[in-house]
């Protein structure tokens, strides 16, 4: 079977199971590279219009806020900040190791300094390159700090099964079958009824009823499946 | 055992368990979760453990997507937090820059005199060219930087007697340069090495240039005053800075009998905290360069005396440092 193509990533850890992650692509990143140079330059720009009322001394420090905001910005905020800089936070983005971990320093240092080589010949050129050449969409900083940039998942809050009787399949399902029934009764707030009965007809044939009685039929039976009582 | 039952019977582990993993991340209480107790942090491994457990029995069970979402997403976070590297602190930063930081050096030793010889070869050949023919500075440097040299070091004696101002400028122009050099440096040893070799080549050529020009003009005594105390710590910063590139250049080159990718992730571990010493010799040399060679009422004899000694300094501290113990 050819695998699917998927930004899924699985990382297994030493207690023997395999926890899934989302890597994410070069788009979401520029997107979040745009944003924190709008803060970073936006500040830069600010504080050199203070500090050029210091004179030279002003200058002196402003260029070395410059040297800090240009190489350590995105490594300050990866270690201390739960591995997201402000833009990566806006997109919801963050930066751990390749198995999983959380950045530390030396990590986020070499990424971050390999910027300079990622952005090479214009651009960001490199990095894309090597971002559309594996399958973890790493640059090069990535793939020398062995770090990857994830979707940090909004909180899924648990979904209900709408109440209602419960009533056993006529037929003995497959663990599978079992699951996408569930899954169906779980999400079908999400759904409008047209969508809802427009789904449950495809099983008209093995309920015998359709529209909204299918989709209740449906529902039942997923209720009996997931352990309540009738 | 069916889905419902099994939520019902670990609800309020997981709810605790999760208030403490909001608490842990820094995290105040969102609006939409439920506050529960948080779990005792001792609790929390052996919380863990049990819920990787869970997640495997529900995905075993093909329990519904929902629920193994929200399993995942707590093991997840639980295992960030559990197999978290200890934060380095500043003890650490103090023991690395007296051992850790020679030693590495010496260990590459090979490496370090490549790096020198990339540098100060083309010093020496280019500041010997351009001393017999100083017309030839015009092939790295256009007619106008050149004017600007010869005004900067002109033993004119009114002129700029920096203020302190101006010394603090120069303080930021200096860390800002020359560290982002070194910086580029480093990161140019991604490209097979040839980033980091073009950087030292190029910078010797034309710190050699310069000195070549200078001395062929005759300005050799406000040159090399100004030069004398930053020098070692500037030079072997950026042979170090290559030095670190040049890791990563050769592990991608030759990687022995590791993967091209893992050779690579080790040896820009390794460089990295190279470049951590570098820093530290960039930024003594940026403050040596800001506030003392720029200042001409010192007598040329001591700063050349400061530039031997920071030279012997310099070389004791590679050789010498960090051998008891070792």
């Amino acid at each position: 079977m050819v695998a699917p193509l998927d930004t899924l990533r699985h990382i297994e850890t030493p207690e023997g199971i395999e926890l899934s992650l989302r890597v994410a692509g070069p788009v979401a990143r520029v997107l979040a590279w745009s944003v924190d140079s709008l803060i970073r330059y936006g500040a830069l720009w600010v504080l050199l219009m203070a500090l050029a009322m210091l004179g030279k001394s002003g200058l002196g420090l402003w260029l070395i806020i410059l040297f800090l905001a240009e190489w350590l910005y995105p490594a300050v905020f990866e270690v201390y900040a739960g591995g997201a800089t402000p833009g990566k936070k806006a997109l919801g983005l963050k930066v751990i190791h390749a198995n999983g971990t959380p950045i530390d320093w030396p990590g986020a240092l070499i990424r971050n300094l390999l910027r300079a080589v990622d952005f090479l010949p214009l651009l960001y050129g490199f990095g894309l390159v090597a971002m559309l050449c594996n399958r973890n969409f790493q640059r090069l900083g990535d793939l020398a700090a062995g770090t990857l940039v994830i979707y940090r998942d909004p909180p899924t809050v648990a979904l209900q099964l709408p109440p209602g009787p419960a009533l056993p399949p006529p037929f003995p399902l497959s663990s599978t079958e079992q699951q996408l029934l569930i899954d169906f009764t779980e999400r079908s707030a999400t759904l409008n009824p047209e969508r809802q009965a427009e789904l449950a007809d495809f099983l008209a044939n093995q309920t015998g009823v359709y529209g909204v009685v299918g989709v209740e039929r449906l529902c039942a039976h997923a209720r009996w499946l997931a352990g309540e009582q009738t | 055992m069916k889905q419902r039952p099994f939520e019902d019977r670990h609800a309020a582990r997981w709810q605790a368990f999760a208030a403490q993993l909001d608490r842990l991340e820094g995290q105040r209480t969102l609006k939409n979760t439920p506050t529960a107790t948080p779990l005792p942090v001792a609790e929390m491994p052996a919380a863990y453990r049990q819920l990787c457990q869970q997640l495997a029995i529900a995905r075993r069970r093909r329990y519904s997507g929902s629920l193994l979402t929200r399993l995942n997403q707590w093991s997840l976070r639980a295992y960030q937090q559990i197999y978290r590297a200890p934060q380095r602190r500043w003890q650490a930063a103090l023991d690395f820059l007296g051992t850790d930081f020679p030693r590495r050096v010496r260990a590459d030793a090979g490496l370090f005199w490549l790096c020198a010889a990339l540098f100060y070869l083309p010093l020496l050949g280019m500041g010997w060219a351009v001393y017999q023919a100083p017309e030839l500075i015009y092939s790295l440097l256009p007619p106008d930087a050149v004017a600007d040299l010869e005004m900067m070091y002109a033993p004119d004696p009114m002129a700029d007697d920096r203020d302190a101002a101006s010394d603090l400028a120069m303080f930021g122009y200096y860390i800002h340069n020359n560290i982002g050099l070194g910086f580029r440096t480093f990161a140019g040893g991604v490209l097979f090495g040839i980033g980091s070799a073009f950087m030292l080549l190029f910078n010797g050529l034309f710190i050699g240039a310069v000195s070549g020009y200078l001395t062929a003009q005759g300005l050799t005594e406000t040159f090399y005053t100004f030069i004398a105390g930053h020098g070692p710590f500037e030079l072997t910063g950026i042979i170090l800075a290559g030095m670190a590139g040049l890791k990563m250049g050769w592990a991608l080159l030759a990687p022995g009998r590791l993967r091209r990718m893992e050779a690579l992730r080790q040896a820009a571990s390794g460089g990295v905290r190279l470049i951590l010493g570098v820093v530290a010799l960039l930024l003594l040399a940026a403050f040596i360069e800001a506030f003392w060679s720029s200042n001409r009422a010192i007598p040329a004899d001591i700063k050349y005396a400061v530039g031997v000694a920071g030279w012997l300094l310099i070389i004791l501290y590679l050789t010498r440092a960090g051998r008891r113990g070792a």
